[in-house]
């Protein structure tokens, strides 16, 4: 599916629309296309290029600026290893080097049944649970070897396939509505339809709960602590 | 000093049951802020602020009134609020825009209807998938429920908000690179001057660019005063500030503390708070305010948490994300790893920075794993020189943007903090330090 397909150059005209000038959509829709083929490929940039009046070149250019876009394919699970300085305080190289070990790879290899790519990463910005390790950038924090086991054992088996989706999909919630203010014409395809809003809210605006299958992800129920558990931590208890 | 029963004002809604809904949010008190707002005008909105003297919280510490204050008059006005949080050791941003994302774009919207903004851009780290889509959610109920988008709560203000992923580039904090990456190109910091996107950001247009921290405040502000968030600090450092603690304490965490009213003794020791260091061991040194600022040493431990005090110390408050390191720290690796980290994510753009980065990598890759000679401290900092002139604090810079100037500090603190274990590893042909902890492809290389 090297091109946009049909449901996706509609997420893509629709982001257009939301900008003042339409290259403004280009990594939200690069986005999109990883999410499709889990990796950029070459006619889907030509094809993002034809959307946005750009030469090809331009979006290559740009794309290979930016750590998360990948230009071959990788492991339906992109596992990164944080190694920054408070990951590091916290035994991050012991962990990478299990990591390294239980996967069979160095960091940038992908595992042969090609489930798994291996990323020794910069900061995640989840420092009080180090060390931590995100898979498709959904975070598990307080991460030791066992824990890291446990993880790969729950990939392996689709226990988190809930949690963490196939590498390339950012954002399961998409906008519901177009812009409103100021006609916003340009490009504009009219009032975009919600896809897949996980949150769904009523006419009268009441907060309505969604489909179970779609439940808002809560983050990992995986035994390793939750990201926001970090701030729920450092709360004051009983603040003085 | 001591720690305050100040309230908390931007995280006191992290952790409740379901805190990114709209239901929550309401149930708290939410959206009346905007409502007060827009009761208001923007003059007035624009005084609150200046009288809260709210410091900028991505790290500049440049004050928010002023910067609104600077906007060159034309139209269109943009906002663009950075999430794009990639500091080193910094995680308040991401607990603020997963925990309690209504609370920033209720922040957003009375920024822009002080500011008179034509669209709101919320850039988000790309890195934050969870905090994407509970932003984008929480937008999508906010539009429902009429805080958003045309005739808000029937004001006649109307503006739209749009949620912009990132996609992996720590440079695109840097609000140039951030404008850059926002009109769909390689994040690359602009060169300077103009040096505030008030007067050119984004599409050419005055634009605020603004922290998400800094926004989380001025729903809390409008509610109480600017007086008020003003009674709360001292000197410059008004109202609370979250500091992200890390590093060798018993209890890392997020902490919103009142500005300048303990110090980093109460923070890293008190047990309601860091709780002391690990294993009760020693404090060696602590990095106080992001991987790009001057160590501190435990003869600091008394200084106050506060923009003057730390800068007066010789460092910086910077982005609030404070990392005490115990006596098992290698300060050669620490500083490796910070330089490591920098030289990754230089644009590439400046030579000093781009080739200074990699030299000072090699050179200290070199002498942790026993391959150093004496004269590497004087290489390193003569390479330090090249990007940061002098080696001085605030630093020099040879380059477009600080990314660069961000290097020298762990380096420079470490030869002057502790030359003799920096000469360790170069008589002894090792690291001192116990092999459990080394990065075993770094030992080996």
């Amino acid at each position: 599916m090297p091109r946009l397909n049909p449901g996706n150059l509609q997420r893509a005209r629709d982001l257009i629309a939301l900008y003042p000038e339409p290259r403004s959509a280009l990594i939200p829709i690069l986005h999109v296309l990883q999410e499709q083929d889990g990796h950029l490929t070459e006619e889907g940039m030509v094809h993002v290029a034809e959307l946005l009046g750009l030469a090809s070149a331009e979006v290559r250019g740009t794309a290979s600026f930016y750590d998360m876009f990948h230009f071959e394919p990788v492991g339906k699970y992109l596992v990164a290893v944080c190694t920054n300085i408070a990951c590091m305080l916290q035994g991050a190289y012991r962990l990478l080097e299990h990591a390294e070990e239980r996967l069979g790879v160095a960091p940038g290899g992908t595992t042969g049944d090609g489930l798994f790519t291996l990323e020794d990463a910069e900061c995640l910005a989840l420092c009080g649970n180090a060390p931590c390790v995100t898979v498709n950038w959904r975070f598990f924090g307080d991460v030791d070897e066992d824990r890291f086991d446990e993880l790969v054992d729950d990939l392996r088996s689709g226990r988190l396939d809930g949690e963490v989706p196939p590498h390339g999909t950012l954002s399961r919630v998409d906008r519901a509505v177009g812009l409103q203010v100021g006609g916003g014409e340009p490009g504009a395809t009219g009032e975009p339809e919600p896809r897949r809003a996980l949150v769904g809210v009523a006419a009268d605006g009441s907060h309505a709960d969604v489909a179970p299958s779609h439940a808002h992800p809560d983050l990992a129920t995986h035994r390793s602590t939750p990201a926001t558990a970090s701030m729920d931590a450092g709360h004051l208890d009983g603040h003085p | 000093m001591t720690i305050t029963d100040a309230p908390r004002i931007v995280s006191r809604r992290l952790g409740k049951p379901r805190s990114w809904t709209l239901e929550s949010y309401l149930a708290d008190g939410g959206y009346q802020a905007v409502r007060a707002a827009l009761a208001m005008t923007p003059e007035q909105i624009h005084d609150w602020v200046n009288t809260a003297n709210i410091l900028g919280r991505g790290g500049a510490g440049f004050e928010a009134g002023r910067k609104w204050g600077m906007l060159r008059p034309a139209q269109p006005v943009y906002l663009t609020v950075n999430g794009d949080e990639s500091e080193p050791a910094t995680f308040k941003d991401h607990a603020l825009i997963e925990g309690d994302p209504h609370q920033i774009i209720e922040g957003s919207l009375i920024c822009a209807y002080a500011i008179g903004a034509a669209q709101v851009f919320l850039f988000v780290r790309g890195e934050f998938p969870l905090g994407i889509e509970r932003l984008q959610s929480a937008l999508n109920e906010a539009y429902a429920y009429g805080a958003v988008g045309d005739d808000i709560f029937g004001s006649g203000f109307s503006i739209d908000v749009v949620v912009h992923p990132g996609a992996g580039a720590y440079i695109c904090g840097e609000e140039t690179a951030l404008l850059e990456s926002l009109e769909g190109k390689r994040g690359y910091p602009r060169i300077k001057p103009p040096y505030f996107p008030a007067a050119i950001g984004l599409y050419g247009a005055p634009t605020i660019v603004n922290n998400v921290e800094t926004m989380a405040n001025l729903p809390w502000i409008m509610l109480h005063g600017g007086d008020e968030y003003a009674k709360l600090g001292e000197g410059r450092s008004k109202g609370t500030k979250l500091i992200a603690l890390s590093g060798h304490v018993k209890r890392p965490g997020n902490y919103e503390l009142e500005w300048a009213k303990c110090t980093f003794r109460d923070l890293i020791f008190d047990p309601r708070l860091g709780g002391g260091i690990r294993d009760d061991n020693e404090l060696k040194v602590m990095i106080p305010g992001g991987a790009s600022s001057p160590w501190l040493g435990p003869e600091h431990l008394d200084t106050a948490l506060s923009n003057e005090a730390i800068a007066a110390a010789g460092s910086m408050a910077g982005s609030g994300s404070i990392i005490p390191m115990d006596h098992t720290t290698c300060v050669v690796r620490a500083a490796w790893r910070i330089v490591r980290f920098f030289h990754r994510e230089s644009c590439g753009q400046c030579t000093p920075c781009r080739e200074g980065g990699g030299w000072l990598e090699k050179i200290l890759e070199r002498i942790e794993s026993g391959q150093g000679r004496e004269s590497d401290l004087d290489l390193l900092m003569d390479v330090c020189d090249n990007i940061s002139p002098g080696v001085a604090w605030p630093p020099a810079q040879t380059t477009i943007c600080v990314l660069g100037p961000s290097m020298p500090p762990a380096v420079a603190a470490g030869i002057r903090m502790f030359r003799d274990e920096y000469l360790d590893h170069i008589r002894q042909g090792r690291c001192p330090f116990p092999p459990d902890r080394l990065p075993r492809r770094l030992v080996h290389a």
